[in-house]
C-alpha cells in the first residue's frame, strides 16, 4: 500500500501545510496525546489528593476534581470512537444494495463478513491495521496497543453508506500516508479506552484488528 | 469487458464499457472519463487488497476504473 506506483493522493493539495504522516509523526502524535491527557488529569488528581488533606471540608470539591480527572479522558476517547459510529439505517435501500455489491468486490471474504457484522472494513497497511467506516477510520498501530481515530469522509453527503466506505478504502489503498495526512486526528490512545466507548456491534471489528496488528511487524 | 463506473447516489453508475479492438467504444469511454475528471472526480484502479492506483488517463487494460469524489478530514 503506498504512493510509489500511483503518485500522492490528490487531496493532499488541500492540506499542503501538514507534514506527511509517517511512522515518526504517528509515534510523536501518540506521545503528544498521552502527554496532554496526563496534563489534563494530573492537576485534578493532585487537587483531589491535597485538598482533603489540607481541610476535610473541601472533600466535595476533591470529589468533583476526581470526577473531572476521570471524565476528561473518557470524553476524549468517546470523541475518538464516534468517528466510526454507525450513521443509522440506509435512506435508499436500493442504492445501498448496489453500493454494498461493489464494496464486496473490493474486499476479501473475511473483510466482507466483518463488514456485515460490524459495519467496518478491515484493511492491513504499512502503518498498522485500519478499520474503515463511512465517516472515519481507526488505525490500530503495530502491536495493537494504541489506536489513532481519524475523522475523514467523502465530500458528497448523499452517497450510500457502502459507497462512502469504498471512497475511503480506495483513497487509503492509493496512498496510505497521504490518507492519514488528509484525515483529521480526533483521538489517539490506548485500545481499551477506545473499545469501551465503541458501540457494542462494532467492538468485534476492533478485536479482529488488534489480533491482526499483533502480527504486523 | 472493461467498465468505467462512477460512485454516486445510486450506488454506482456504469458510464462506459469498451473493447480495445473497438476504437469507437474506446473514444467514447475516454471522453466520458475526461468529462468526469473535469467535474472533479478522481479515477482509481483497484489492484486487490491493499493496492490501488490513481490514474489520470483511462487505462484501457484495466478491468474496472472507478470514479470517486474527493475525501476530506471531517
Amino acid at each position: 500500500m503506498g504512493a510509489e506506483g500511483s503518485g500522492p493522493l490528490p487531496e493532499l493539495a488541500s492540506v499542503y501545510w501538514r507534514p506527511r504522516a509517517s511512522e515518526r509523526t504517528l509515534t510523536r502524535a501518540g506521545r503528544l496525546w498521552t502527554l496532554s491527557t496526563v496534563g489534563y488529569t494530573v492537576p485534578f488528581l493532585a487537587a483531589a489528593a491535597i485538598l482533603p488533606a489540607l481541610n476535610p471540608v473541601t472533600l466535595p470539591v476533591a470529589l468533583v476534581a476526581l470526577a473531572q480527572a476521570w471524565m476528561i479522558p473518557e470524553l476524549s476517547a468517546a470523541r475518538g470512537s464516534n468517528v466510526v459510529r454507525p450513521r443509522g439505517p440506509a435512506k435508499r435501500p436500493g442504492a445501498e444494495a448496489v453500493a454494498l455489491g461493489l464494496l464486496g468486490d473490493l474486499v476479501g471474504h473475511d473483510s466482507r463478513d466483518l463488514h456485515a457484522q460490524t459495519g467496518l472494513v478491515l484493511e492491513r497497511g504499512e502503518l498498522g491495521v485500519w478499520l474503515v467506516g463511512e465517516a472515519g477510520a481507526l488505525l490500530i498501530r503495530p502491536g495493537g496497543r494504541r489506536v489513532h481515530c481519524y475523522c475523514v469522509k467523502a465530500t458528497d453527503p448523499a452517497l450510500p453508506s457502502s459507497d462512502r466506505i469504498a471512497h475511503l478504502l480506495l483513497a487509503l489503498r492509493t496512498d496510505e500516508s497521504g490518507f492519514a495526512t488528509v484525515a483529521n486526528l480526533a483521538f489517539s490512545g490506548a485500545r481499551a479506552r477506545v473499545r469501551r466507548r465503541l458501540a457494542k456491534p462494532t467492538r468485534p471489528a476492533l478485536d479482529s484488528a488488534v489480533v491482526a496488528a499483533r502480527t504486523t511487524p | 469487458m472493461p467498465r468505467l463506473i462512477r460512485l454516486d447516489q445510486t450506488g454506482h453508475t456504469t458510464l462506459a464499457q469498451w473493447s480495445a479492438e473497438d476504437a469507437a467504444s474506446v473514444e467514447a469511454a475516454s471522453a466520458a472519463f475526461r468529462s468526469e475528471l473535469d467535474r472533479g472526480y478522481f479515477a482509481v484502479v483497484s489492484q486487490g487488497e491493499g493496492h490501488a492506483e490513481h490514474v489520470r488517463e483511462l487505462p484501457l487494460d484495466a478491468p474496472l476504473v472507478i470514479l470517486r469524489r474527493p475525501i476530506a478530514g471531517g
